[in-house]
């Protein structure tokens, strides 16, 4: 017979399947002590570093609801840039703090200000353009503030807004094209909006929408600027021409552009004229985009002291600041904007390649605000399906 | 039924199993003639359970091979084979009631509809549980449960029923009367079927012929008074039921006492020794207890050990110290052969 | 009357327990929304809710709403269908690294929109290599672009549910003579069917309210009720309009979620959880695979996209673009080194993690004590509920909800640093209460009883018998909130300080301004997020705890 084995089976090997299967109700345990000690180092450590990382902001805020003269709030959109040597100069010179609140674009700033203009998130606000200046005017976000201008600064004031906005930076929304492209195909360079919708440019241009970019709205503007109530008629036109229509700028230039950073294929792009200072060569000596100047918007840029501001005096500072030479001069390569400043020097590639146009399209900035909404949603009518 | 022995319905040859990489089914040949109810029977983790499951087809074999009515099944999927099974707590489809449950195989065989609906009242009355149709599972006792798990197996005729533990989970009383229940019902409709239990009882009670299994080997097999009558080895009685294995001087003094052949183990039962004022073995009581049947007693008889025994109730009031002759009954022990 | 007393304290206790995270979320969740949405009631300080309801009948709001459903309904079937294999063949078959393949498919989840949005268009784009699908600006493009984001919600739902599932009713099915086919059908699917459907409902809310995926992928031809309602509110300021949509949005969510409540009644796994070996691969598993395959293409390719991108600086491969990480970008379009946005975000994740574990593990007591009354239990199955919520609310209105509530005192709190990781944490605490509550829930009141009649205090019973159990589903439930908030983009670029950004919003100011450099950064950074993502991830797959898809 078989050789048998110790009669007591139970320390045998279980079949997984069966044994497991019993549908033991109740917890097993883990190691409590362990586990205990892990959620009490857990909450801990949590609560030690939830201090450190936010210990140092602590007294900033602590000071702010004090006197709220030590710190200069501004709020701007997600482009702002400035150079952190220039910042620090700006807090040594003034004494006071300097706290960024940047988030958006040009339109939810704007928005953001006028919804919260009976407690406003910052002293001073950076980014309200000529598209959207009229609103937050109107509805009393700004204060006025006579600041001292640079020379070329006073054909930026904008009529009927006057002292609430100050001017700092300007460039214009115009149609770049990858003169490359033209020259290796051996076709005629755009130069129009017109052209944009001739069939030999179909499927080449890709342009940030209207709605969801402030570039995109210019870019509108001038549309409407061009055709008058026409606009939807060569709006239609540019969307039969297979125009591409993205999200935003970054979309366009960086992801869809030939000459942008990812892998895109499209030859003409909606973009500034100051774009191509940032395609130059290596040498310096020539630039693989240039801007259309008959396509162009201006853009400019204001600030402004927010009504019931904490520290309207700190506001003002900051404007001054910003009209200073030093960051005006700073403007070109921090945001890709030109100075409002005439006598500002401009950087080397810069006067060569960002050519600025001589008659750019406008559009009076109270109709703007006007008829936003409504030309907003023609348009969205003629592009969405 | 056992009568009609025919050739094997179900014929296992040389199978093997592997789970997790370890055998647990080794070498295992079994035969089934059709219309028995064979009991595997053997302790958790011997791999009862991994052999039914290689039957159904939920295992593969490593090696081996397992026929049916002659054809091999091996590489024939499950719900091809025309079993059924069903195991230790039933696994009813909690999402479906009693008789949809019941009915569940017929569906899948596409029955008419009507045809369905007598099949399921059938089988509920042969379960017992005519009026528990629209109950959903979880309303049900475990009892209930088994019943309606066993009236679904039945539902299409299965050519081999396989039941894995189908009664360890219900309680002692519970357990009995469903296991005569049980065998009443396979009699009744002349069902082959294989039943794995670790529990004697169950096996006693619903089959006619018993595999005894322990690490992944049958170490026994036959009618099922055979294997009760002659276990093949210590541990086989034990698991069998008996009390006490004795071996050496100790089995043949027993033996002896008997009037049966010396030079084999000896395995005891419980009521093996009867107290009785002219037995031939002396001892003192070390401890005594009262059931509702008869008077339990330990009694260390010299030379043998302390051993069980029983006396009828009213006839002795043996409380501890207290001297005893002890009987042995002949019919209630074992002789184990020796290698 | 000590019995009444009893009833008294031991409500008054479950109140307290309450108290913290009902007033968080009031005050950082109700009150900012619910102020947004009145100005859109009262636009010149007087009620007019015509004005609102003249909204919803405008043809575009039609147009948007009906496209928001059904693309999002397309979403989740896909996700469904591709996910319930996925999950079959990474949770129940053996295969290799199966743990780590699970880990990446959770990366997509966690990844800024913006950063999808690139590696979608690097991919399917014009100049990409998948361009002849001809998917980019088209709606199945969005739908692509919601199932690779979400399907991982399905994979790891019904995978967790799938695992712990008995499988002898399956058997004893297959045994009465049903198919595999029939097995699936009659009795599988029925018994996965909660964590399904739960799952779905998830994948549908995520859907309903994308936002960055939309306007990248739909190149605006298309518009939801999410997009809409951010040109509303911040092109327009059209408040009525936006309010009458985020009313709609939050009908729909509580639509949702009592569906989802619904069928997670049905009663399933419970901590028992009984893991089933995985089986060998066999031919008949074939189907699955080849769709599981289809599915970690699907997962595997943009991020693949994304990872090359990163790698490359001028067309050939280079570790610049990881160099560079250390600087502020090209003009310093930063105004912090992407490696300080990386200790912020991490800084930050670990508040938004304390505090959504505290207010989660509180919610979660409270919501799985034995109820005594009926009336008890619906308020119970109420705050359940309610903390879901910020799963279906527009970034946006919460974003200008803040700025306008929560700007005088006793509430002058939109200055607060610690705002950011308190509204990241708003957007993990769904998913905390939801892994936490299922395994609460499925402790036996009996072994709290036991430990009492032993001598234990009640604080001493939940440590001997909660804390054990729950401490595991505790730290994936830290690690997924974790995630959330090292991803997190919306609410969080609207209230971040720039001098303390984090990785999503850096990569957003990266991609937003020109030169080569910046955008290799912005690639850069993106993979060392996802990586970060994938690590933590893999850290919770240890730990075996079933989430996400379990509302």
């Amino acid at each position: 017979m078989l050789r048998v084995r110790l009669s007591s089976t139970h320390g045998a090997a279980d079949p997984p399947n069966l044994i497991r299967l019993a549908p033991a109700k109740g917890v097993t345990m883990y190691h409590p002590a362990r586990a205990l000690a892990a959620l009490a180092s857990l909450a801990l450590t949590g609560s030690l570093l939830g201090c450190s990382t936010m210990g140092g902001d602590d007294d900033k805020s602590a000071d702010e609801s004090g006197s709220g003269s030590t710190t200069v709030k501004l709020v701007t959109h997600d482009s702002f840039a400035l150079p952190e040597d220039l910042q620090a100069k700006f807090e040594k010179d003034s004494g006071l703090q300097l706290e960024i609140l940047a988030s958006g674009d040009a339109g939810a700033v704007t928005n953001k200000l006028v919804l919260t203009k009976d407690s406003p998130i910052g002293d001073v606000a950076f980014g309200v353009d000529n598209t959207f200046a009229s609103r937050p005017v109107d509805e009393g976000v700004f204060e006025e503030y006579a600041a001292k201008l640079p020379a070329g600064a006073d054909q930026y004031v904008l009529e009927d807004i006057g002292d609430h906005l100050t001017p700092i930076d300007n460039a214009n929304v115009c149609v770049n094209i990858d003169t490359g492209y033209f020259e290796k195909l051996k076709l005629p360079e755009p130069e129009t909006l017109d052209d944009l919708a001739k069939p030999v440019y179909r499927g080449r241009f890709v342009v940030p929408g209207a709605a969801t970019s402030s570039p995109g709205m210019a870019f509108l503007l001038t549309t409407i600027a061009e055709y008058g109530d026409d606009w939807p008629a060569y709006w239609a036109k540019l969307m039969d021409n297979d125009t591409l229509l993205v999200d935003g700028w970054e979309s366009a230039y960086q992801g869809e552009f030939s000459q942008g950073g990812g892998k895109g294929k499209r030859p003409i792009v909606l973009s500034y004229d100051t774009s191509p200072a940032f395609t130059v060569d290596e040498a310096g000596t020539s630039s693989t985009t240039k801007a259309l100047l008959h396509t162009c918007f201006p853009q400019t840029e204001y600030a402004g002291v927010l009504a019931g501001a904490d520290n309207p005096e700190g506001a003002r500072a900051l404007i001054d600041f910003l009209l200073s030479p030093e960051v005006q001069a700073a403007l070109p390569d921090s945001m890709y904007v030109f100075p409002v400043d005439e006598n500002v020097e401009l950087p080397a590639t810069w006067a060569k390649f960002a050519v600025q146009p001589t008659d750019p399209h406008t559009v009076d900035p109270a109709e703007i605000a006007e008829n936003r909404e409504q030309w907003l949603t023609e348009w969205r009518d003629v592009t969405t399906r | 039924m056992a009568e009609l022995k025919q050739a094997a319905a179900l014929s296992v040859r040389g199978l093997t199993v592997a789970y997790d990489g370890q055998d647990a089914v080794d070498d295992v040949s079994l035969d089934l003639p059709a219309g028995e109810v064979l009991a595997v029977l053997g302790p958790s983790g011997c791999g009862k359970s991994t052999l039914l499951r290689a039957i159904a087809g939920l295992e593969e074999p490593e090696s081996g091979s397992i026929l049916f009515d002659g054809a091999d099944l091996v590489g024939v999927p499950t719900h091809r084979r025309g079993f059924a099974l069903m195991f230790q707590d039933g696994q009813l489809f909690g999402h479906q009631s009693v008789a949809e449950n019941v009915g569940y195989p017929l569906r899948l065989r596409r029955t008419p509809r009507t045809e369905v609906r007598a099949r399921v009242a059938e089988l509920l009355e042969l379960v017992g549980l005519p009026d528990h149709a629209d109950r959903r599972p979880d309303t049900l006792s475990g009892g209930e449960r088994q019943r309606v798990a066993l009236a679904r197996a039945l539902a299409v005729s299965p050519r081999l029923l396989l039941l894995d533990e189908p009664l360890s989970a219900l309680d002692k009383t519970l357990r009995e009367r469903l296991a005569a229940e049980l065998r009443d019902i396979l009699a009744t409709a002349g069902t082959t079927a294989l039943l794995v239990t670790h529990d004697h009882d169950e096996a006693f009670t619903v089959a006619g012929r018993m595999a005894l299994m322990r690490a992944g080997r049958i170490v026994q097999e036959g009618p099922i008074e055979e294997v009760w009558a002659q276990p093949a080895d210590p541990d086989a009685a034990r698991f069998l039921g008996y009390a006490r294995v004795l071996d050496g001087a100790a089995a043949d003094r027993v033996l002896t006492t008997a009037g049966l052949p010396t030079g084999a183990a000896v395995a005891l039962r419980r009521s093996a020794l009867t107290v009785s004022d002219d037995g031939p073995l002396a001892g003192i009581v070390v401890a005594s207890r009262v059931t509702p049947e008869q008077l339990r007693l330990e009694v260390d008889v010299p030379d043998l050990g302390v051993l069980d025994a029983v006396a009828p109730l009213g006839t002795h009031t043996a409380g501890a110290g207290e001297q005893v002759r002890l009987n042995v009954d002949r019919t209630r022990l074992a002789a184990i052969p020796v290698d | 009357m000590a019995r009444r007393h009893h009833a008294l304290s031991r409500h008054l206790t479950l109140a307290a327990l309450a108290l913290l995270p009902v007033a968080v979320l009031s005050v950082f969740f109700v009150l900012p929304v619910s102020g947004m949405i009145a100005r859109g009631f009262w636009p010149e300080g007087s009620f007019d809710p015509g004005g609102v309801l003249d909204v919803l009948r405008r043809p575009r709001v039609h147009r948007v709403l009906w496209f928001t459903v059904w693309s999002s309904a397309s979403a989740t079937a896909l996700a469904v269908l591709l996910g319930v294999p996925t999950a079959y063949v990474l949770h129940r078959l053996r295969i290799p690294g199966r743990s780590v393949v699970r880990a990446a498919l959770l990366v997509p989840f966690v990844l800024p929109t913006v950063v999808v949005g690139v590696a979608f268009r690097e991919l399917f784009g014009e100049s990409g290599p998948l361009a002849f699908l001809g998917l980019e600006g088209t709606a199945l493009g969005i739908i692509a672009a919601l199932v690779f984001f979400n399907v991982a919600v399905v994979v790891r739902a019904v995978g967790a549910a799938w695992e712990s599932l008995d499988r002898r009713p399956g058997e004893a099915a297959a045994a009465l003579g049903a198919s595999p086919w029939q097995v699936w059908w009659t009795v599988t699917l029925p018994a996965l069917r909660p964590a399904l459907v739960s799952a779905a409902s998830v994948v549908f809310l995520f859907c309903a309210t994308a936002f960055g995926v939309v306007l990248t992928m739909g190149g605006l031809r298309y518009a939801t009720v999410e997009t809409e309602i951010y040109l509303l509110t911040t092109q327009l300021l059209d408040l009525q309009a936006a309010a009458a949509l985020s009313v709609l949005q939050l009908v729909v969510v509580v639509g949702l979620l009592l569906v989802a409540a619904r069928t997670r009644a049905t009663p399933s796994g419970g901590t028992a959880r009984v893991t089933a070996p995985a089986q060998r691969v066999r031919v008949r598993d074939l189907p699955a695979l080849s769709v599981a395959s289809f599915t970690l293409l699907l997962v595997g390719l943009p991020i693949g996209t994304l990872v090359a991108g990163s790698l490359t600086v001028d067309g050939s491969w280079s570790l610049d673009n990881f160099r560079k990480l250390t600087t502020k970008g090209d003009n310093d379009a930063l105004l912090v080194p992407v490696t300080d946005a990386l200790g912020t975000s991490l800084r930050t994740a670990f508040d938004a993690t304390w505090i959504s574990l505290t207010l989660g593990l509180l919610v979660a007591v409270v919501v799985t004590r034995r109820s005594r009354s009926r009336a008890e239990r619906r308020v119970r199955g109420l705050l359940d509920g309610f903390f879901m919520l910020p799963l279906g609310v527009s970034a946006v209105t919460l974003g200008f909800g803040f700025l306008i509530t929560l700007d005088r005192p006793p509430l002058e709190l939109r200055d607060s640093p610690m705002l950011v990781p308190i509204a990241q944490a708003l957007v993990a605490l769904p998913l905390v209460v939801r892994t936490i509550v299922p395994v609460l829930a499925g402790i036996d009141d009996r072994q709290r009883q036991a430990a009492a009649s032993l001598g234990a205090s009640p604080l001493r019973a939940v440590l001997t018998v909660d804390v054990p159990a729950v401490w595991k589903p505790l730290l994936a439930a830290s690690g997924f909130a974790f995630a959330a908030s090292l991803g997190e983009f919306g609410a969080t670029s609207f209230l971040v300080r720039e001098q303390e950004p984090t990785v999503p919003v850096v990569i957003f100011r990266l991609l937003g301004h020109p030169g080569a450099d910046n955008y290799g950064m912005a690639l850069a950074a993106s993979v060392v997020l996802a990586a970060t993502t994938a690590i933590v991830m893999l850290a919770v797959e240890r730990l075996r705890v079933p989430t996400i898809g379990a509302v």
